[in-house]
């Protein structure tokens, strides 16, 4: 069976567990995602399956695509993305896979777009100190020295500098699922995932296992 | 509603079943507290201060009481499992929705007025 799911970030919120204490949880749409196209090790060289989420109109969707969608009798999507599976896996065309890969108490990985940040500083962007604000400091946010004189006489490569932050691709693992709906297709996961809400997300069994 | 609210409506108590109190009120709020395998309830009665959120699933309340001269205030989740029952021994008359004053006073300044009401109700 396949072992990823696309979805999105719907929000969060905290529940109460059973024993009284609060959790903080995030709820997911996952899926449905149905089958486009299966690949193979003979014909394209790898085992795979490529699903869609989430319909959308076929005047939409552009000629060549649209093609693709009624080779596999599938109402056109909104996203494709391939998932690896193994060679003996009966996942054809068609095929809907629904939220109940999951359960509750297994552990997901869940990679999403985070949220841009703009143009930020080291201290926001990659956990510098800073200086002091007060007592006649002058030295407040500033990155400080980035490197020595005449030797090496130039700033090494990877040197953590201000720039764009966020708005890229993020992961959070080992997140605990708490509840299934497999009618509704909803996920729920402890703790939090990148993104904002509506985001696009990507929901796979973690690769650091049970513990 | 949201599938966000109706999740987190879900695991919370029946309106129905809430317990009753006010702003003002006296009460014995019966805390389940779990010790290893062991579960006892504890008993912690003071004034109510404060209550926020309403009823909804994030919904708390304040209750402050003086021991020994110092002021134990605790803020309760209202829909916590954990929160057994909510007595009222004795309904308050209050003028405003939050007793933070309460905390500067003392003594006899620190007392809330009783409810006119010539026999109460059993609660």
């Amino acid at each position: 069976m396949v072992n990823a799911l696309l979805g999105r970030k719907l929000g969060m919120t905290r529940i109460f567990t059973e024993d009284g204490r609060w959790i903080e949880v995030t709820l997911l749409q996952a899926g449905p995602c149905t089958v486009v196209q299966r690949k193979t090790e003979d014909k394209d060289g790898y085992e795979a399956v490529q699903v869609g989420f989430e319909d959308r109109k076929a005047e939409k969707v552009t000629k060549p695509l649209r093609g693709h969608f009624e080779q596999a009798g599938v109402p056109p999507k909104r996203v494709l993305r391939e998932f690896r599976v193994e060679t003996a896996s009966p996942l054809k065309p068609g095929d809907e896979i629904r939220s109940d890969i999951f359960k509750a108490g297994d552990r997901v990985d869940v990679s999403g777009t985070s949220k841009g940040k703009g143009f930020a500083g080291v201290q926001k962007r990659h956990g510098f100190r800073g200086g002091p604000g007060t007592h006649g400091s002058n030295f407040h946010r500033a990155p400080g020295s980035i490197g020595q004189s005449a030797f090496p006489s130039k700033v090494i490569r990877g040197k953590r500098m201000p720039g764009r932050m966020g708005n890229a691709g993020a992961t959070t693992q080992n997140l605990e699922v708490i509840e299934v709906d497999p009618e509704k297709n909803l996920l729920v996961v402890r703790g939090c995932v990148p993104g904002a809400k509506g985001g696009l997300v990507v929901v796979k069994h973690s690769v650091k296992g049970k513990e | 509603m949201n599938l966000v609210d109706e999740l987190s409506r879900k695991r919370i108590k029946d309106p129905a079943n809430l317990p009753k109190f006010n702003v003002g009120d006296t009460v014995r709020v019966h805390f389940r507290i779990v010790e290893g395998e062991k579960e006892r309830i504890q008993v912690f009665e003071g004034v109510v201060i404060a209550r926020k959120n309403g009823e909804g699933p994030n919904a708390t309340f304040t209750v402050r009481r003086v021991v020994f001269n110092e002021g134990v205030e605790r803020v309760f989740p209202l829909h916590s499992p954990r929160v057994a029952k909510v007595e009222v021994t004795r309904e308050g008359r209050v003028r405003r929705a939050k007793l933070y004053y309460l905390r500067e006073r003392t003594g006899k300044a620190a007392r809330v007025k009783a409810k006119l009401r010539a026999q109460q109700p059993q609660a």
